[in-house]
């Protein structure tokens, strides 16, 4: 059986980044992740948003990871080589009910230790947002907000930590713990066991599945609640700003934000759901999202419509430790003693994404706690450089690209500029992008207005010449998912 | 790879509209037509149609599209029209300047004295987009599925629900059932057929393959591959009508709900799209407002004969071909006026040799060494003198003057260029 010191159980960004930080010291590491790719749960569906850190309940780790994480983020995105823009962000008023709302959130902030907060007037809010609600009545501004690519984000981390020596191993699923007594000595899967002094519970969704097989929590359990989005075309409208109405009940509300690739994104809805890969988008869904964008900007319509998709935020039901604080799904972030060798992680909803470097941080902690040496490798290298995007590079740098490797010549995605440069050389990242949704959330490929119809075979192509298989055995998204069923002039099975 | 960085006529896209506008272009006096395909064959679209039914008013025949294409592409090769392939025109300009990259042209950068814009349709896709439910593989449009079966020559599936009764959708029904495929049903959300008879008749009716007007899917099933689709009825307001839902097993769901005139490139250049057709305004000489642009075939306006198409790039490539040949007039009257002997530069850097028919023309010099002894100041055309003026002395930092004289009219015609000079006399 082979033995790692950590196994990381999960891809997410929370796996990832934690197996990044990890990787700084004289540990043989292993993640695993049962899906074809790293970063296919809610790591690649969900707001993109660097929360600033004024939503979460004061006193709860929530709010306290949200702030640390939120810090991370500059060097972070630097270090990885991933897109990372900290344009601030707006709660907005619409309606002078709605004012009240704004200094408490102000009020949340400060305790939570935000930087930089302050309310600004209807009268600025209009010139920083022209097409906003004519009914505004004034705006929380963050400017520690931010957006970021997540799933680049998941990538380059994962990337960075097997540069850095970690073994990755995808299609890779968790069944159980193998135990010496109490203690976790190792993790069965579906290709074999492992063993492991250290397992890290970073499942997602399945978290409180992976915690009650080490008899921890039984209590705890994870409710899916699905948000759904829609994505705008890039040349229909453009959205400068990361734009909150101000939060209900039933959480943060529908939002109307631009992204990193330049197309503005309007949702979530939160919508709970009994199947942990129920990510359906639904009629009623969209008619909700839309509905709340119009509050923001009421000149947003379907019709502006490229793409929908949802995700599914793991909620918890674990109670906030803090005296006082009456709070009941904090994220879970421990060594229970029950299960000496397990690191527990659950219930990480938003702001998940923001908190994860502060996670893989509080990990390190909790490591060094339990009188873990971490001794400092001293060839650690923390700097993953970025591969280049074609659309987004000046003409001249395209040229240079070109004559030094001509594939990068050769456009396979005529909507987003896509080349097989680039396509080839995400097969062959230090993550293997060994399916076509793995493309094309790496670069964007097929989600523009063709919606991939044109580039389709020719990426079934490239990836079945790269990867030596038929291209019946190429994937949408990993087994099971093929493109094509057989020959034309076959006999059908 | 191009030898030229100009060319009198550059066609985008070698479908029947461009290649019909490169053989009239050259038939109207275009010195060099270079068409520039990102595809790895000439033909277009039609290479994937291999059905019959073209080429009925132009040849008198029915043929299937390559056969069609075929005759189009022998006579711009006749004709030494030039071909780039597998290169993609990703920028032009209201000046038609072109940038195109290839992975075995690699870059491309050209100017053409005049543009045919003939990059055809694309599939229409919002449809999918407004469909709810999981998205696995096995969703694709007709035309993606066309492709893989008829050019690259495999089956995306295995028992197909078609949404959309548009003539691709409808040729597909027949194609994938000839290939021993199961095509469930084709569901079209209006109450009417919208693509032609001809293949209602020919496509479905022969094959037993159900129609289903007033339907459309509501939910797309299966996690990673589809397994069925819920399809339902609806109104005349293409509401569904609860009750009327029923479960449809399959692996594959084909759209084919029509086709988008392609413009991302011609609205770079700065032309003027009708928000109707979703093509260029076009004059009758199928100009756009940019001049120098023109457009035909499925680029303007999406057709439904691929004879008109041919004849709609006919009268482009006619028009293309008459306005490189005034650019080139124009450019031709120009004449370089280079620095000689001692001379810094020369301005005008080109002079129009009719300006001399009216008037002289006046040039001004500066000089790169002093000469402090009486000097000539010339104009030659090779070493024919032109026009020549005595100065005492030479300086760099005083400008000199010279006029071409109208009486050098005649010799300047002759000239391919003027050289300035300035010498000791
Ligand atoms: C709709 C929505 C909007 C959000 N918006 C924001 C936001 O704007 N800002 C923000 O900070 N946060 C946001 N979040 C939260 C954030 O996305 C998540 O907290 C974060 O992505 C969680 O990362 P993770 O690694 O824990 O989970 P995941 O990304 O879900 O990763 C878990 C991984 O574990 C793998 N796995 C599960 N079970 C097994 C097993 N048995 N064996 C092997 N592998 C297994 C899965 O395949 C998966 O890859 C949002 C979430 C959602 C759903
Ligand atoms: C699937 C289908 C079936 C049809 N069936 C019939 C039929 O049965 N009978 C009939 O008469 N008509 C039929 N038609 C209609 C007819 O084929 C078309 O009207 C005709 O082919 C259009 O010709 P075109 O030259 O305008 O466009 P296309 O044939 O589409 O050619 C456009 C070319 O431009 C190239 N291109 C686009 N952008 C760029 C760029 N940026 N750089 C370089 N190259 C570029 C494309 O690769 C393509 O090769 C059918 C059309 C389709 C789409």
């Amino acid at each position: 059986m082979k033995a790692y010191d950590v196994i990381v159980i999960g891809g997410g960004i929370v796996g990832c980044m934690t197996a990044r930080f990890l990787s700084r010291y004289r540990l043989n590491i292993l993640l695993i992740d049962k899906a074809a790719d790293i970063g296919t749960g809610a790591s690649a569906a969900n707001s993109a948003i660097v929360h600033a850190g004024y939503d979460p309940e004061p006193g709860t780790l929530k709010a306290k990871m949200n702030v640390l994480g939120n810090a991370m983020w500059d060097t972070l995105s630097g270090e990885l080589g991933f897109e990372y823009d900290r344009r601030g962000d707006y709660v907005v008023a619409i309606g002078p009910e709605e004012l009240d709302t704004l200094d408490k959130l102000l009020e949340q902030g400060r305790r939570n230790g935000v930087p930089g907060m302050h309310v600004i007037l209807a009268d600025e809010m209009r010139s920083r947002e022209p097409n906003i609600n004519p009914l505004v009545s004034g705006a929380l501004w963050a400017p520690t907000g931010g957006i970021c690519d997540p799933f680049m984000a998941t990538v380059a981390a994962a990337e960075n930590a097997v540069a850095n020596g970690v073994t990755v191993l995808l299609e890779t699923e968790f069944q159980d713990f193998i135990f010496d007594g109490a203690r976790i000595v190792g993790v069965r899967t579906n290709v074999g066991d492992f063993g492991c002094r250290w397992a890290v519970n970073a499942a997602g969704l399945y978290a409180d599945q992976v915690m009650h097989k080490a008899g921890v929590r039984p209590e705890f359990k994870i409710t899916p609640r699905r948000g759904e989005y829609a994505v705008l075309d890039r040349a229909e409208l453009e959205v400068n700003n990361v734009l909150f109405p101000v939060p209900s009940e039933r959480g943060k509300g529908i939002l109307v934000t631009a992204t990193l690739h330049g197309n503005a994104m309007v949702g979530p809805n939160s919508q709970i759901v009994d199947d942990a890969e129920d990510s359906a988008v639904t009629n009623d869904g969209m008619a909700e999202i839309w509905e709340g964008a119009q509050k923001l900007i009421p000149s947003l319509t379907p019709r502006l419509a490229i793409a929908v998709f949802a995700g599914l935020r793991a909620h918890g039901n674990a109670p906030c430790l803090t005296p006082g604080v009456s709070h009941n799904h904090d994220f879970i972030i421990e060594t229970p003693r029950e299960a000496p060798g397990l690191v527990n992680i659950g219930g990480i909803e938003s702001p998940g994404l923001t908190s994860a470097p502060a996670i893989a941080l509080h990990v390190i902690e909790m490591l060094r706690e339990a009188g873990e040496k971490l001794e400092e490798k001293p060839d650690w290298n923390p700097i993953r450089p970025p591969r280049p995007h074609f659309r987004k590079l000046p003409r001249e740098e395209q040229m240079k690209l070109i004559k030094a490797d001509p594939r990068f010549g050769r456009v396979i995605c005529r909507c987003e500029m896509v080349t097989e440069g680039e396509i080839i050389a995400e097969i062959h990242a230090p993550i293997p992008a060994r399916n076509y949704d793995a493309i094309k959330r790496r670069t964007w490929l097929g989600t523009g207005r063709c919606l991939g119809s044109f580039d389709m075979p020719r990426v079934v192509e490239i990836l079945a010449e790269e990867l030596g298989i038929a291209p019946e055995e190429v994937t949408k998204k990993g087994p099971g998912s093929e493109f094509l069923t057989r020959k034309t002039k076959a006999w059908e099975a | 790879m191009t030898t030229k960085d100009r060319y009198d006529v550059v066609i985008i896209g070698a479908g029947p509209g461009g290649l019909a506008a490169a053989i009239a272009a050259r038939q109207n006096g275009a010195e060099d037509v270079l068409v520039i395909e990102r595809d790895k064959e000439l033909g277009g679209i039609l290479q994937q149609c291999i059905h019959n039914g073209f080429g009925l008013e132009t040849f008198q025949q029915d043929l299937p599209g390559p056969s069609y294409a075929q005759r189009f592409i022998d006579q711009a090769l006749d004709h030494g029209v030039e071909f780039l392939l597998d290169t993609m025109v990703l920028d032009i300009s209201s000046q038609r300047r072109i940038f195109a990259t290839g992975k075995h042209s690699g870059i491309v950068d050209l100017t053409a004295r005049s543009v045919v814009l003939s990059m055809g349709c694309r599939e229409r896709t919002r449809a999918q987009i407004r469909i709810p439910g999981m998205r696995p593989a096995g969703v694709y449009t007709a035309g993606t599925a066309q492709r893989w079966v008829n050019v690259e020559g495999f089956m995306p599936g295995s028992r197909y629900v078609i949404l959309g009764s548009g003539d691709i959708g409808m040729i597909m029904a027949r194609r994938l059932t000839l290939e021993g495929a199961h095509v469930e049903r084709v569901l079209e959300v209006m109450p009417y057929l919208t693509g032609l008879t001809r293949n209602y008749v020919q496509c479905l009716m022969d094959f037993d393959i159900p129609l289903q007007l007033s339907h459309t899917v509501k939910r797309i099933i299966g996690h990673k591959r589809v397994e069925a689709v819920e399809t339902v009825r609806v109104d005349e307001r293409w509401n569904p009508i609860p009750g009327s839902e029923e479960i449809i097993p399959c692996d594959t769901m084909l759209l084919s709900v029509g086709l988008i005139p392609e413009n991302e490139l011609s609205r770079q250049a700065g032309v003027l799209i009708d928000p109707l057709t979703g093509g260029p305004f076009v004059d009758d000489s199928f100009q756009t407002n940019i001049p120098g642009i023109f457009a035909a075939g499925n680029v303007v306006h999406v057709y439904d004969l691929v004879d008109w198409v041919s004849e709609a790039g006919r009268l482009a490539g006619i028009s293309a071909a008459r306005f490189a040949a005034q650019v080139r007039r124009k450019e031709n009257r120009l004449v370089p006026l280079l620095a000689g002997e001692n001379v810094r530069y020369v301005v005008p850097h080109r002079m129009d040799r009719e300006t001399l028919a009216e008037t002289p023309v006046r040039l001004q010099l500066r000089v790169r060494q002093p000469i402090e002894s009486p000097v000539w100041v010339e104009v030659r055309n090779r070493t024919n003198l032109i026009a020549r003026k005595g100065e005492l002395y030479a300086r760099p930092g005083e400008i000199i003057t010279l006029e071409i004289p109208t009486t050098a009219y005649d010799e300047v015609q002759k000239a391919d260029e003027l050289t300035l000079a300035v010498v000791k006399r």
